[in-house]
């Protein structure tokens, strides 16, 4: 499958969903500064990958799928833990990429502060879409030779 | 106080962006991508090299590592819970935190801070 852009998606969104992200989102920015502030900055440096805003994300993925599947008249519940699963596994996959983005920042922050940032979030990029690139090969080599219903079950495996 | 209003402004909108560019791209697993984007990491980051220079935030973004993994970690946590102990997302991901909180805190026991 191709990755796609789409602007539809937008519309399963309610207004709130947006806020309790704002919230969170800056929840968690305010609590990586206070603990640095209070602890250390080795123990605020932990804080710049803490998954607070995922609880909320995987919430609201997990509702969007059940209320598709409603409206389809499939089961809900199942389909809406495997898209939360799905968002998961790509975090997973991502978080590769965040590892890299600290580590070329903890490299190049030295020499040039703004450069730092382009490299750094580049390199996030770059490594996390290779991540998913190598896992989706490594898992299914043949996946455009599959017939169409072993695609549509996307598979037996722990990541769905 | 200021400080900690500019990062709730800056690391909300920061996040809010990544979280809508997320939901805008498919497959699911692809947008889940950016549910490990370094949004909250930019915000302090930048506001860190402008208080206290670029080595505070070079020893900050250190540890970052430790909490990367441990992010990995607490991801595939959330898979487990969701697909094996069918627990629905809100349960499954709060749960799962234990999981980040102990794979952090014990890299950052065995192998201390900056390098």
């Amino acid at each position: 499958m191709l990755v796609k852009l789409s602007a539809s998606a937008l519309k399963q969104t309610r207004w709130y969903e947006y806020g309790v992200r704002f919230l969170l989102g800056g929840l968690a920015t305010v609590l990586a500064g206070i603990a640095s502030t209070r602890f250390g900055v080795a123990v605020g440096g932990l804080f710049l990958a803490l998954p607070a805003v995922f609880c909320a994300s995987a919430t609201l993925i997990e509702s969007h799928a059940r209320r598709a599947k409603e409206k389809a008249g499939f089961s809900r519940r199942r389909r809406g833990q495997q898209a939360a699963a799905l968002d998961a596994a790509g975090a997973g996959l991502g978080s590769i990429g965040l590892a890299a983005f600290a580590a070329t920042f903890y490299a190049s922050v030295s020499m040039n502060v703004i450069g730092a940032f382009a490299i750094a979030i580049l390199v996030w990029a770059a490594v996390s879409v290779s991540a998913w690139w190598l896992r989706r090969m490594l898992r299914n080599p043949s996946h455009h030779k599959r017939p169409e219903r072993l695609q549509r079950s996307g598979g037996r495996g722990l990541f769905p | 106080m200021t400080e900690y209003v500019l990062r709730f402004i800056a690391g909300g909108a920061i996040v809010s962006a990544f979280a809508i560019l997320g939901d805008m791209l498919r497959p699911k697993s692809f947008g889940g991508l950016l549910s490990a984007a370094p949004s909250v990491a930019l915000a302090t980051l930048g506001i860190a090299v402008v208080q206290h220079g670029p080595q505070y935030a070079a020893a900050e973004s250190w540890t970052m590592i430790y909490g990367a993994v441990a992010l990995a970690c607490y991801s595939l946590a959330v898979c487990h819970l969701l697909m094996r102990s069918r627990l629905t997302a809100l349960p499954a991901t709060i749960i799962a935190l234990l999981v980040w909180l102990a794979v952090a805190f014990g890299l950052l026991a065995g192998l201390g801070g900056t390098a």
